[in-house]
């Protein structure tokens, strides 16, 4: 009978073989009373030298099998064998105490483990790890103990435990580890990051397994949602392999991809970036092979505190952006606050038309001081990378100046103070409220880009509240009324030579990119896990052909036929 | 006795890496090195201490040194944190 547990997906993947359990030796620790300190002293010692020793062939062979990065920690771990706060008192215990080695590194560590685990910061807490990990080393070394080494496996297994120390993780073998389950640990223990830079599946936080699962048994480790499989029948088995089959399908055709530019089957090439809200979004979007981004939502800098940010704040966030990005594009948006999002510092009146209100630009105008110091920042931290500033909600022509009035203002002061400003910031607007897409053409003399809004554009143009679900039929990303307006934008973009890209939902979309593709967009904006897809998706394509398709489209009547075409073309 | 006041601009503050690259650094001057954050100095060629000290992004610390290579020991501190990308000063 199959018997399914869950835990926390930390490393992508499927695997199924038989079950290795690793066990913890106890090392258990006695009080006891020495009369010679110095041969105590001298067992301590040696301890001590002979974990240094094999620490350093663990980081000797993690820097050449993995890398240089992961092997760094064990060179903290060394520095900890002499650090001489750790060294010392354990010593004094020694000699003042007259207590054994063993008894003298376990209190002296637990007061480190004790410390570190009370830290406010999910960082510092996993540094306990490492310190029961070097503790580990040592004690074996002192209690004659030895230590099971996943190096030793030669079957094919998903190994078991109850956590995997830092150096148990350099040792698993990808050849002979299919995948790992541990009972406790997050997806940032070092486990869990060991296991994605070697690719092996992993689940973390299974609390139960070393309870539930025998040595032996057969186990499948879904590292895609974080579930386990203990002694699945057959037909469940063969699901898997499946599943199995089609992940590596998949990873493998994507990788191809990663590090290429996105271009279509007739050679034409497109920008694909992504959506992020914060600094930390930046991994994902390398990873993900994100040539750029499309649309970085600034608002979250402000929210979850009780005062604004300072501009020094702001200015270490956006160059923290700028510096990963590596001189990729980067488009900024200025806070897009007000309506439903509220700031609980920031007291302004209940409107009974949130969206159709003082919110984003409207507000930052009204606001002149906090829009100020936003700009400043931006400005400021401009040197660091390609930065492009878009403004939200735009709806008029003199919006758009007054805007880029200040922008200019605070440019000019800055630069009287001395300070450094990138002089190729490109300025555009969010297109989303249908008057500035039926103005694009006289915009367009005026912005440096557009970038489509699809989430709103599609709300104001249809006059419909996507967060009430009676009128939620109105949402049609498709309907010609939308993809006419998005044409009118293009279009007038590129008559002035200038760009447009697009950061709704829309962009990512499958139905949706064909068409985009055909209307002549330039960059799709989208969350960075679907880059990827979306990369593989447009190099079948041909724009070309797309192009001969657009005229079409834009004469069908409804969202329905819209994408019943599209699916049509795609099935050809 | 020197001493130095440093930002720490590293999104990630003073983690294990550039603190293990610091500790390894200053371990080989005679000085008397110490770090100081929020009132609290530890010994700066003790990883533990230092990690101890939790530093977060944006943080000033003082490092100070005493002894007969207390110049040196400032200088080479400084140049470590630029050179791990931690501070920018």
């Amino acid at each position: 009978m199959t018997q399914t547990m869950s835990g926390i997906a930390a490393s992508n993947g499927i695997a199924i073989a038989k079950a290795f359990r690793l066990e913890n030796p106890e090392l258990n620790v006695d009080k006891r009373t020495i009369s010679d300190t110095d041969s105590e002293l001298e067992r301590l010692t040696s301890a001590l030298e002979q974990s240094i020793t094999e620490l350093e062939a663990i980081q000797k062979k993690t820097a050449e099998q993995i890398s240089e990065k992961e092997a760094a920690i064990f060179g903290a771990h060394l520095l900890v064998l002499s650090d001489p706060e750790l060294v010392g008192p354990i010593t004094e215990r020694i000699t003042a105490d007259k207590v054994n080695a063993e008894f003298a590194l376990q209190e002296t560590t637990d007061m480190f483990i004790s410390m570190f685990e009370a830290m406010d910061n999910d960082y510092m807490k996993e540094r306990a790890a490492d310190i029961r990990d070097v503790r580990k080393r040592v004690l074996a070394h002192l209690l004659g103990v030895t230590i099971q080494s996943p190096s030793m496996i030669s079957d094919e297994v998903i190994i078991i435990a109850e956590d995997l120390t830092p150096s148990d993780t350099v040792q698993l073998n990808a050849e002979f580890v299919k995948g790992f389950i541990t009972d406790i640990g997050g997806r940032t223990s070092h486990s869990a990051i060991l296991a994605r830079t070697l690719e092996i599946p992993a689940v973390v936080g299974a609390k139960t397994a070393m309870a539930d699962i025998k040595n032996g048994m057969t186990v499948i480790v879904d590292g895609l949602d974080g579930t386990i499989l203990i002694d699945p029948e057959d037909s469940v088995i063969e699901e898997y392999k499946n599943k199995q089959t089609a992940y590596d399908q998949q990873k493998a055709e994507w990788a191809v991809l990663k590090n290429e530019a996105t271009v279509t089957a007739d050679g034409q090439a497109v920008e694909l970036g992504a959506n992020i809200g914060t600094p930390k979004d930046i991994a994902g979007v390398v990873d993900n092979g994100g040539e750029a981004i499309g649309l970085y939502r600034t608002e979250f800098l402000y929210m979850g505190r009780d005062q604004f940010p300072t501009e020094d704040e702001q200015v270490e966030a956006y160059a923290a952006v700028l510096k990963g990005m590596q001189g990729k594009p980067t488009v900024v948006r200025t806070l897009d606050i007000g309506g439903d999002k509220e700031l609980s510092y920031l007291d302004l009146p209940k409107e009974l038309n949130p969206f159709l209100g003082l919110r984003a630009i409207r507000l930052c105008l009204e606001m002149p001081d906090m829009f100020r110091t936003q700009l400043r920042a931006l400005l400021r931290a401009s040197v660091h990378g390609n930065l492009k500033i878009m403004f939200p909600m735009i709806a008029t022509v003199d919006e758009f100046r007054a805007a880029k009035a200040l922008l200019l203002e605070e440019k000019a002061k800055l630069q009287s103070e001395g300070v450094e400003v990138s002089e190729s910031i490109e300025v555009g607007i969010m297109v989303e409220i249908p008057s500035t897409a039926v103005m694009a053409d006289t915009f367009a003399k005026e912005v440096d880009f557009f970038s489509i809004g699809t989430n709103d554009l599609i709300q104001y143009t249809m006059a419909a509240d996507r967060m009430n679900e009676s009128v939620s039929y109105l949402y049609q990303p498709f309907n010609p009324a939308i993809l006419r307006l998005v044409k009118m934008v293009i279009d007038a973009s590129h008559r002035e030579g200038k760009w447009t890209g697009m950061c709704g939902e829309m962009a990512g979309d499958e139905i949706a990119i064909p068409i985009l593709l055909g209307l002549g967009l330039d960059e799709f904006s989208m969350s960075a896990s679907s880059i990827l897809k979306a990369r593989s998706q447009i190099s079948k394509l041909s724009k070309a052909e797309m192009a001969q398709h657009t005229d079409q489209i834009l004469a069908l009547s409804t969202s329905q036929e819209v994408e019943d075409y599209v699916k049509k073309l795609s099935a050809k | 006795m020197v001493e130095k006041q440093f930002t720490i601009t590293d999104e990630a503050g003073m983690h294990a890496r550039p603190a293990s690259a610091l500790v390894g650094a200053v371990s080989k001057f005679k000085s008397d090195i110490t770090i100081e954050h929020k009132g609290k100095k530890v010994n700066l060629k003790s990883i533990l201490g230092v990690m101890s000290l939790g530093v977060p992004s944006g943080s000033v610390v003082t490092i100070a040194a005493d002894g007969e290579d207390e110049n040196e020991a400032i200088e080479k501190a400084a140049d470590v944190m630029k050179a791990e990308g931690i501070s920018n000063q």
